[in-house]
């Protein structure tokens, strides 16, 4: 069993370097928004610095979900998602495997890239630390939680729309409790509260995502 | 073994009160139209497709109970070949024989086999259709189910490649392996129980 989690993990990996436009372009996405800001508002550096909590999340927010469409659809056509769902290994290993090579990917890029963004946006350096963490914990969450809208949305043409609907409403605690442990960090307040709810939401989702996603998996090969 | 089984696409029966049963060493091959469900059969003996009615049993337990021992029991080659593009020819057998827990020593020999010593580093990509089939089959040969569930195995195949398939259908159910298939074209099996399921029967 771990060895399938491994081979797929590698094979996902390798997939997405031959590949690089799957997980560059929400990168791309993440910069080109977040960098419009400062243009958009102007260079007011106290407004920028009050917005930018908000800014950040809500940009890696929809950078995550643009790039979840493909988390299932190129296995579904090639083919590959009957393979994996005849694997006699446990379906929900083999979708972690799957969303862990996806967060490796589009999440740590984008959790890296922050603070230079958090510059462009005048964030106070005191607050780098919520933002890493709070995205840290965020995009995994937000990983996990997606990929059962991408799951269920597989076999539709154009599902990108119905996964947004799909997947908003359940990111919403998720982008609120980021958020607003950046701005509490900004303000020098506690951030322990904020960070233990997104960890109990990252806790709940790991546990509960992956079956939920190889149950819909199962759903849409029909 | 499959009783009484009907499967519908949307409102449309495509069949009802179908029964098929197989043992070791025989082979079904379900014939049929274009359109009457040869393919949604033998996907709904992989468990893709939901049965309206009836069941499938393995080895005397009716699925879903031990479902994992079924699928690694089972190996499907469906429409599509399951290959990555992107990936060479080792790097795809690689992988698909990690997913189904079969044995990887024997990839630099089933790529003999198929006759694909020289494509073996290339993306499958670049292959052509011939070829991609022939990449599926070595995925056919690495594996030790004894179930296995072909859809038109010689779907853009060769002379060559057609009495590859005839020979590793032979051997694998003078091993006691069960085949099901679809196809259009004949294939020449002999020594073999080949049983006939027709669609327009049910």
């Amino acid at each position: 069993m771990g060895s399938a989690f491994l081979s797929l993990l590698k094979r996902d990996l390798m997939l997405a370097l031959r590949r690089s436009s799957d997980w560059l372009n929400p990168l791309i996405f993440f910069i080109i928004v977040v960098s419009l800001f400062p243009l958009g508002v102007g260079p007011d550096g106290e407004l920028l610095r009050e917005i930018a909590p908000g800014v950040l999340w809500v940009a890696a927010l929809l950078a995550t979900l643009l790039g979840l469409d493909g988390l299932f659809k190129s296995d579904h056509d090639d083919g590959t998602l009957e393979q994996l769902l005849l694997s006699p290994h446990p379906l929900s290993v083999l979708v972690l495997a799957k969303i862990t090579a996806h967060w490796l990917c589009s999440g740590l890029p984008l959790l890296l890239l922050s603070p230079l963004l958090a510059v462009f946006m005048q964030l106070p350096s005191a607050a780098l630390p919520a933002l890493l963490a709070s995205l840290m914990l965020g995009t995994l969450s937000l990983c996990l939680i997606g990929a059962i809208g991408a799951a269920l949305t597989v076999s539709l043409r154009k599902g990108g729309v119905l996964l947004a609907l799909l997947v908003l409403p359940l990111y919403i605690p998720v982008l609120i409790f980021g958020s607003s442990a950046v701005v509490a960090a900004a303000s020098g307040f506690a951030i322990e509260a904020q960070l233990s709810i997104l960890g109990a939401i990252l806790l709940l989702s790991l546990s509960l995502a992956p079956l939920a996603t190889a149950a819909a998996l199962r759903v849409s090969a029909e | 073994m499959a009783t009484d089984i009907a499967i519908f696409r949307g409102e449309h029966c495509l069949f009802s009160g179908l029964n098929l049963a197989l043992g070791s060493g025989q082979v079904l091959q379900v014939s049929g139209d274009n359109g009457s469900g040869k393919t949604t059969l033998l996907r709904g003996l992989c468990t893709f497709v939901p049965l309206e009615q009836g069941q499938i049993s393995w080895r005397g337990s009716v699925l879903p109970r031990d479902r994992d021992r079924y699928f690694s029991e089972l190996t499907y080659l469906g429409h599509h070949e399951g290959l990555k593009g992107d990936l060479s020819v080792l790097e795809n057998l690689y992988a698909s024989a990690s997913l189904s827990a079969s044995d990887i020593k024997g990839i630099p020999a089933a790529i003999d086999r198929v006759g694909l010593q020289a494509q073996a580093e290339l993306p499958c990509r670049s292959l052509s259709a011939g070829q991609r089939r022939r990449v599926s089959l070595a995925r056919l040969l690495l594996s030790d189910s004894p179930l296995w569930i072909l859809d038109e195995p010689l779907t853009s195949l060769d002379r060559h490649g057609k009495s590859l398939v005839e020979s590793l259908l032979v051997a694998h159910v003078e091993g006691g392996g069960l085949v099901v298939y679809t196809t259009h074209q004949p294939l020449s099996l002999p020594q073999c129980d080949v049983q006939i399921l027709k669609m327009s029967d049910w």
